[in-house]
């Protein structure tokens, strides 16, 4: 910007404050000249009814009594205190009598009303050259240092040529126009000191406000999370705007303490496998072995990085689910179907380890979804329930069904085995990396079913664990797909 | 085969190209999508192989650019993005297949060697024969030397895909993708027990091995 305002006029208070202050002075200007040209003009017209009847006044008299008693008329009327004016002339423009000195050249000339208002010289004002008529005292204005004065008035003449001019004074309505611009100045005035001192108390305390929640931004944003901004209980825009952002912050801080906790996990759980794979690099280059030797200890070594990997996948997954998937990757999906798909994978390998795997499910059950994630879910809660049943019953058993109710579909996966009989541990087995006692035996990474929660989560819907008798059940339960 | 390789990581790039080249494959590198974009239009490669973020030009506008001016070279596409999404957008993009780092490399092998555009042809094929054993894919029967064997739906279609790749490695994942359309690591290896099921009915009571497996990639189907 070129033109650079000072700091108070950048502010929107201020801004505000010389629009509306601008708008509104506009506005009086206007209204103050229609009214007094209204005004101005009703004055007029009231001028010239006076100046008529007069006239009226003055032609009975003239009738009743001839030249002399009009005379007589006019010279008492001059007499007589107020803005009127009266002046009896011959032919050749002779004043005889009247409350005038001297006029404008050629107002005399022309019959009817002036064209225009005209200057004159009231008797007694100027250099008293006529001679003074029987009228002595003349009212003079008040105060004027200029003694010509304005005037409008009618001309007429006497059938003997003499010359009768009736007219008003036009110093009332001038003292009006006055009167109403120093009115005008005043109002505004007035309305400036408003404006500034709405602009002080309203603009000011808000602006104050605005700049503490700035301030404790920045705080913020300088890195001290846990800072809040300021909420006066008001319950005003302010206060709303501050609790928003209050929460919008809360939950920063919640999603960090997510990031730190998995990072802090991450450290944890990929230190222990990536140490064993560095040792098991390091004993094979420290023993003396033959071809075969170094081609299983490398073997070991990818083996052991592809688990790495697969954790670190199941890990980037979580987050990503539990910071909110795309919704694009949504869309119609049969979990019958899906039932069908994971039990026919899984059902081979279950055989092999001994354990019957069914899926008595009929009918078509349709919920808004991912398959993949769906199939990964379900396949982590199918590969767990096999691991833990197998071998630790007479006949090992995993069922999988399905049911529909009130909006809801839930799908339960029940194995024989032990199941976890706590309910502590039930609720922390679907945390991140949490491997329960007895688990510890079997190869996983302690993610599947955190994964498979995190992908309920995505879905709307919930991953509970239950004891069943015996076994665990494992119920995940989605919203019906809507429309259906 | 020759390979175009468009991958603007140094290591990664120079360890493909060897790797490639140890293979019994040429493999050619560029550093940038540009250069990448100004060789493959070429059109001399048989299979590329494209990084999503590339200096100068992105991956997938190079492929799309390559779409559009009816090059058909096949494309696998690597990325460090692995979601579902990102693989759909890939596809889209004109890809043929997608992995996601980090790979291991027999894995890359095995997908690119499936890729191969010479090989592709037997997509159209509607018998597939290796040996002794044949598959119609019309009349969704099998035979080993002339003897009927019956196979469950999913069973036929693992023996399809293996046949169609006969003589190539096939993978844990390309199975699982191909055959089951999951593109997730399941946790225990469920396709071992699948192809082992599969090896029992196509091998037991025939005197040679047809499906073989190879240590640290997958499975080959290969008459002998």
């Amino acid at each position: 910007m070129a033109l650079r305002l000072p700091a108070i006029m950048r502010t929107t208070a201020a801004r505000l404050s010389a629009l509306y202050f601008i708008l509104f002075a506009l506005c009086a200007v206007l209204l103050v000249f229609y009214m007094t040209s209204l005004s101005a003009s009703m004055l007029n017209t009231q001028t010239m009814e006076t100046i008529n009847e007069e006239v009226q006044g003055l032609d009975s008299a003239y009738r009743r009594g001839g030249l002399p008693f009009l005379v007589r008329v006019v010279e008492q009327r001059s007499r007589q205190p107020g803005a009127n004016l009266y002046l009896i002339a011959d032919s050749n423009g002779r004043i005889l009598t009247g409350n005038v000195e001297s006029l404008e050249p050629g107002v005399l000339e022309a019959d009817g009303w002036t064209d225009q208002p005209f200057n004159y010289q009231r008797y007694g004002e100027g250099s008293g050259e006529r001679r003074a008529p029987s009228v002595s005292e003349i009212e003079a204005p008040p105060a004027a240092t200029e003694t010509r004065h304005a005037a409008i008035a009618l001309v007429s003449r006497l059938p003997n040529q003499m010359i009768v001019l009736v007219g008003r004074d036009l110093g009332e309505p001038e003292r009006f126009r006055g009167v109403v611009r120093q009115a005008l100045i005043f109002a505004l005035s007035m309305m400036a000191l408003g404006g500034l001192l709405i602009w002080f108390f309203v603009g000011r305390r808000a602006l104050k406000r605005i700049d503490r929640v700035s301030e404790a931004g920045a705080r913020i944003m300088g890195g001290d999370l846990t800072g809040r901004l300021p909420v006066t209980g008001a319950g005003d825009e302010f206060d709303r705007l501050s609790e928003n952002l209050n929460t919008m912050l809360t939950r920063i801080a919640g999603l960090n303490e997510g990031l730190k906790q998995v990072s802090d996990n991450i450290a944890h759980d990929l230190k222990t496998p990536l140490t064993r794979l560095r040792n098991r690099a390091e004993a094979a280059l420290a023993g003396d072995r033959d071809d075969a030797g170094y081609r299983e200890a490398l073997e070991a070594t990818i083996s052991e990085s592809d688990r790495l990997i697969k954790t670190f996948n199941a890990i980037l997954m979580i987050s990503r689910l539990e910071a909110g998937y795309s919704a694009e990757a949504l869309a119609k999906v049969d979990l019958a179907i899906a039932i069908h798909d994971v039990v026919e994978l899984y059902e081979p390998a279950a055989e092999e380890v001994g354990v019957s795997l069914a899926a008595p499910v009929e009918g078509s059950f349709v919920v808004d979804g991912n398959r993949e994630l769906i199939g990964q879910a379900l396949s982590n809660v199918v590969d767990n329930a096999i691991k833990y049943s197998a071998g630790s019953s007479e006949k090992p058993d995993v069922r999988v069904s399905i049911a529909a109710g009130g909006g809801e579909i839930s799908l339960k996966v029940a194995d024989n085995g032990p199941g976890i009989p706590d309910q502590d541990d039930r609720d922390r087995a679907t945390e991140r990396f949490v491997r329960l006692e007895q688990s510890r035996s079997q190869p996983g990474s302690g993610l599947g079913l955190s994964l498979a929660k995190a992908v309920m989560k995505f879905h709307g819907g919930r991953l509970e664990l239950l004891q069943g008798n015996p076994g665990l059940v494992v119920v995940m339960t989605f919203p019906s797909a809507k429309g259906e | 085969m020759k390979i175009l390789i468009i991958e603007d990581d140094r290591e990664a790039a120079d360890y493909l190209e060897k790797a490639f080249a140890e293979a019994g494959h040429t493999a050619h590198v560029a550093r940038d999508g540009e250069t990448g974009f100004a060789l493959a239009d070429s059109g001399e490669y048989d299979v590329m192989v494209v990084d999503r973020m590339l200096p100068r030009r992105d991956g997938l506008s190079v492929i799309a650019g390559l779409r559009s001016r009816s090059n058909t070279t096949p494309v696998l596409i690597l990325s460090a993005l692995g979601e579902v999404d990102d693989r759909v957008t890939g596809l889209r993009a004109g890809g043929d297949d997608y992995l996601t780092k980090p790979y291991a490399f027999s894995e890359l092998l095995a997908r690119v060697e499936v890729l191969n555009r010479r090989a592709t042809a037997r997509e159209t094929e509607t018998m597939y024969r290796a040996g002794d054993l044949e598959l119609d894919r019309l009349s969704h029967t099998v035979r080993r030397a002339g003897r009927e064997i019956t196979l469950q739906p999913r069973e036929f279609r693992l023996l399809e895909y293996l046949m169609r790749h006969a003589g190539q490695v096939v993978t844990r994942t390309m199975l699982l993708e191909n055959v089951w359309d999951y593109h997730f690591d399941p946790q225990t290896n469920v396709i071992d027990v699948h192809v082992s099921r599969l090896r029992g009915k196509i091998e037991k009571g025939f005197d040679s091995a047809i499906l073989h497996t190879v240590r640290g990639a997958g499975y080959m189907l290969k008459a002998a």
